[in-house]
């Protein structure tokens, strides 16, 4: 199962980046443990500078922004 | 890469479908904004409307600016959209990491325009910058023009007060920028960093700089930020443009003059300013409000005063700093943007 963490402060971007996850997850019956990283000093341990970001096993995939379907169905994959 | 539908996905245009479309996208922009007046006129005349009465001149007024300020910002967003491709903030950091005080200053306020920023990753932006070697002087005119200069703030401006007015904030708005990150590097407030910012071990950045990107990738881009800015402000460019339509007959024309006005006592900016600090939204909720101001005989200095107040210095973005910031650094920051933005309104109002 993949471990996929969102990491953000909680703004409206990064909530969206989490439902759209969860959605294309369950639209393809894949499933995945989902996180979300609110705590600064965490996010930044990834080094990601824009928020949301997203971190599947440990690898940063996508950061500063919403992620298209089309990718999100990539990490899923 | 697939071009199959795969469960509500539409499938990738190639690259030669993307010129084609839009190559036929920019010439239907350019038709309809060569016929936006016969639009107006049209709706006026379809509705059964006699120009030159007060109602007839708001509506005609209403269907010529929404679709015009509409079409300005689809166009200017999608090629930002297309821009910021190649500034991605891993990218934006390398530039300016070791640059010194001064140009480092410029560089950065001037990369604020085309480097996408959210103020919710104001935080982890400004330690993503300070761990990489970027002045904190730097890094603050970089924090203060990435909100204030923005592309909607520009269209709109342009859209509504014409290209002059649209410069001056551009020019004035680089400025505070600049000059304000510069004295703060100058004032050597390090130490008033929180103590876990100057001891955080940044983690190694693994996202992808943009470097790589193809076109398709990077027109796609433009699309998904038209869909996400235009998509977010347009009901507040249509209620502004409507308010600004509506207020026409209705509200004295010298209604803000004696107190926003030219000719107001001295401590209007101030005020001004004072006012724009809890008031917290982004350039396209601003603005309807700043055409309303200076429609009714304010000043120009005044509300751009107004203006650059609320959207870089707005107490919740305050709030998101102080997890960096000691009490002393945010003091030093929201004092020195704020007289900045106070000789803007002064010297607008000085020369205009």
């Amino acid at each position: 199962m993949k471990n996929i963490k969102v990491l953000g402060t909680g703004c409206a971007n990064c909530k969206t980046t989490l439902k759209l996850i969860e959605e294309a997850a369950a639209a393809k019956g894949v499933a995945v443990q989902l996180e979300k990283v609110e705590d600064i000093q965490d996010i930044m341990s990834y080094g990601v500078m824009g928020t949301p970001g997203v971190v599947i096993d440990g690898k940063v995939v996508h950061a500063g922004g919403i992620p298209g379907r089309d990718k999100i169905d990539g990490w899923l994959a | 890469m697939s071009e199959a539908t795969v469960s509500g996905v539409p499938p990738r245009l190639t690259f030669a479908r993307w010129i084609a479309a839009l190559a036929v996208a920019v010439v239907a922009w350019g038709v309809a904004y060569a016929y936006l007046t016969d639009f107006a006129d049209a709706i006026v005349a379809g509705v059964g409307l006699e120009r030159g009465t007060h109602f007839a001149e708001a509506v005609h007024f209403f269907f010529y600016d929404t679709p015009k300020v509409l079409l300005l910002l689809t166009g200017i967003v999608f090629v930002m959209g297309i821009i910021q491709t190649f500034f991605s903030p891993e990218r934006t950091r390398a530039l300016l990491s070791g640059k010194r005080l001064g140009v480092g200053n410029v560089l950065a306020a001037t990369l604020g325009i085309v480097t996408p920023f959210c103020s919710c990753s104001a935080v982890p932006l400004f330690i993503g910058f300070l761990s990489a070697g970027v002045p904190m002087g730097v890094t603050f005119s970089f924090l203060i023009s990435a909100p204030m200069v923005n592309e909607v703030a520009l269209v709109l401006l342009f859209g509504m007060f014409g290209w002059k007015v649209a410069a001056l904030y551009l020019g004035m708005g680089l400025l505070v920028a600049i000059v304000a990150g510069y004295v703060i590097g100058e004032l050597k407030m390090e130490r008033y960093l929180e103590d876990w910012v100057r001891a955080i071990q940044m983690g190694e950045s693994q996202a992808a700089d943009g470097t790589g990107m193809n076109w398709v990738e990077r027109f796609e881009a433009g699309g998904r930020h038209v869909k996400e800015i235009v998509g977010k402000v347009w009901p507040y460019v249509m209620a502004g443009i409507g308010l600004g339509a509506a207020i026409h007959g209705y509200v004295p024309e010298d209604f803000m003059a004696s107190i926003m006005g030219k000719d107001a006592p001295w401590w209007s900016v101030p005020a001004a300013v004072l006012i724009g600090v809890p008031m917290y939204t982004n350039a396209a909720g601003i603005i309807p409000i700043v055409e309303a101001l200076i429609g009714k005989g304010a000043a120009l200095g005044t509300v751009l005063a107004f203006m650059m107040s609320v959207i870089a210095l707005s107490a919740p973005e305050m709030i998101i700093l102080r997890k960096v910031l000691k009490p002393q650094l945010i003091a030093t920051f929201a004092g020195v943007v704020a007289t900045g933005i106070l000789l803007v309104g002064y010297v607008f109002n000085a020369v205009l």
